[in-house]
């Protein structure tokens, strides 16, 4: 889809093509046809491609820089331990790729093939996808809106040639916005086994995590547990424990009674 | 060459600075709080703009969650808050119904909101405008660049830890304010190493020297580095007054100076 106007009314609205912002919209037409608002044939196509990925699992979390892609990674390689399992990550943190750099992949290239792209593997076990395998250099700056980064997330579904897989792990920028609904809607035919939610021990990102488990509840997406990630710090000095370490059960009471 | 702008809301405002950073998480909130409590120190007035709308943090540090946004003639009234009426802010948080209220909105209507914070809050006669943004180079960026353009930003702030992987995202930021046009005032590292509050070791958690590096090869100034510092983080969840209560902390002189360069830099002169 191509970019759509700064006062959009979103493709499913009932102004989709008719309102006066849509004027000199080059999808002008194929909103006020109705046929934006039609459910994306990409889906049956993604949740085709799904049939041999056996588990899907989001790594989330409302709050930025909580260690969402340093979890997916260590995740990623702990199933991949065992070499008769098939894993694949999926960093779709369109504008913030960290996946490559965490993997130790950085510079790497994407390649065709007859039966889509191959992702780049780490292990015969391990394949990775991002967008950061798409660009020249490492100052190269993603500056895309909502519609393109979702066009890149459906391809990145429905195009990449991920083989049979055990397990999926989808890695997300953070927040609730245009990323996270298209993984959600791309994959809805295909079953998401559901989200793993990272927070660190600070109310600034529970707050953030509480909004995360609303939307999840609001588009229907099972969580499988939160992760608590930096959770304290020893001095390698005078080996003095710094923050506080919240038990799981005390962080689950945390999440649902706000400070 | 574009026309100018409508004065509008923003006509009392001298200095608008934006803080950006492509990488989540770096401190980029707590660094246009803190940076505006330096300003209010030095007795200016400052406006706090949060156009985080999916993570509205703001709100929280400042200890002003849940109060009511009230509309005048001229648009929406921003929230004082301090009682000598010296920082007022604007958040989507103030919007939230409830505050775990997830905004789950895609690009376009993101757009429509931040053009409305820019254009329809009562600000009044402001010294500097501080921007916080979302982490990223999308939607909410191009919005509130766009918005922002008529009235000639003063520039960027662009906030990064030392770690590579944050100066990787960072470096796209910086390429981003290149290509919308967007000065770069400079870099800020944040997460500095943490000071030990038992022995004062300090410990370079999050690798070092990052941020300055990133300075150099984009060739933009390197603003300071602000260390971790556990009494800064409990103060922030707390909302405390950060300045105010602790000038003994590591991270004061940090913060100071990087507020004093701004004011050197975009001085306002006795209103």
């Amino acid at each position: 889809m191509e970019e759509v106007p700064h006062d959009c009314p979103g493709v499913s609205s009932a102004q989709a093509g008719r309102g006066a912002s849509c004027q000199g919209c080059p999808n002008q037409g194929l909103c006020a046809s109705g046929a934006a608002a039609a459910p994306d044939p990409a889906i049956e196509e993604i949740k085709e491609k799904m049939k041999t990925v056996k588990h899907k699992i989001l790594v989330l979390s409302g709050k930025g820089g909580v260690g969402k892609s340093t979890f997916s990674a260590h995740l990623a390689h702990g199933l991949a331990e065992d070499e008769n399992t098939q894993v694949a990550l999926l960093d779709i943190d369109i504008c913030g790729p960290s996946i490559p750099k965490i993997m130790g992949l950085e510079g790497e290239q994407v390649h065709q093939s007859g039966s889509g792209w191959s992702p780049v593997f780490l292990e015969d076990n391990l394949g990775v996808m991002s967008v950061g395998f798409l660009l020249s250099s490492p100052d190269d700056a993603v500056i895309w809106r909502g519609p393109k980064k979702n066009g890149m997330i459906k391809q990145f579904l429905r195009d990449v040639d991920w083989g049979e897989v055990d397990y999926l792990i989808v890695d997300t920028p953070p927040g609730t916005s245009d990323e996270h609904l298209s993984a959600v809607q791309y994959l809805a035919a295909a079953h998401i086994d559901g989200a793993v939610i990272i927070t660190t021990p600070q109310e600034v990102s529970l707050q953030d995590v509480r909004k995360e488990i609303n939307f999840c509840h609001k588009v229907k997406l099972p969580i499988i547990g939160v992760v608590e990630n930096m959770s304290g710090f020893t001095c390698p000095k005078c080996q003095v424990r710094v923050a506080t370490k919240e038990s799981l059960f005390l962080l689950k009471h945390r999440i649902h009674q706000p400070l | 060459m574009e026309a100018a702008a409508e004065p509008g809301n923003l006509a009392g405002v001298r200095h608008i600075i934006l803080v950006l950073s492509g990488k989540g998480g770096v401190g980029k909130s707590t660094i246009s709080t803190e940076l505006a409590l330096a300003l209010r120190h030095a007795g200016k007035k400052v406006g706090i703009l949060d156009v985080d709308l999916c993570g509205p943090s703001i709100p929280r540090m400042l200890r002003v969650q849940g109060k009511a946004v009230h509309q005048c003639d001229s648009g929406w009234v921003p929230v004082f808050v301090d009682q000598e009426q010296s920082i007022s802010l604007m958040s989507v948080g103030f919007l939230l119904e409830k505050p775990d209220e997830a905004v789950v909105w895609r690009g376009p209507k993101k757009n429509a909101l931040i053009k409305q914070f820019v254009s329809d809050v009562a600000w009044g006669q402001l010294d500097y405008l501080v921007v916080d943004t979302p982490p990223g180079t999308s939607d909410e960026h191009m919005a509130v660049v766009d918005a922002l353009r008529p009235y000639s930003p003063l520039g960027a702030l662009v906030v990064t830890t030392p770690q590579a992987v944050s100066v990787g995202d960072v470096r796209r930021e910086l390429t981003f304010c290149k290509k919308v046009g967007l000065r770069v005032i400079g870099v800020v590292e944040n997460m500095s190493g943490f000071v030990c509050p038992h022995c004062e070791e300090c410990t370079n958690i999050f690798s070092r020297g990052g941020g300055e590096e990133l300075a150099r090869h984009a060739g933009v100034p390197f603003l300071g580095s602000v260390p971790l510092d556990p009494e800064l983080t409990r103060s922030l969840e707390e909302g405390r007054d950060f300045i105010q209560g602790f000038p003994e902390s590591p991270a004061f002189p940090a913060l100071s100076c990087i507020a004093q360069k701004i004011l050197n830099e975009a001085p306002v002169g006795l209103s």
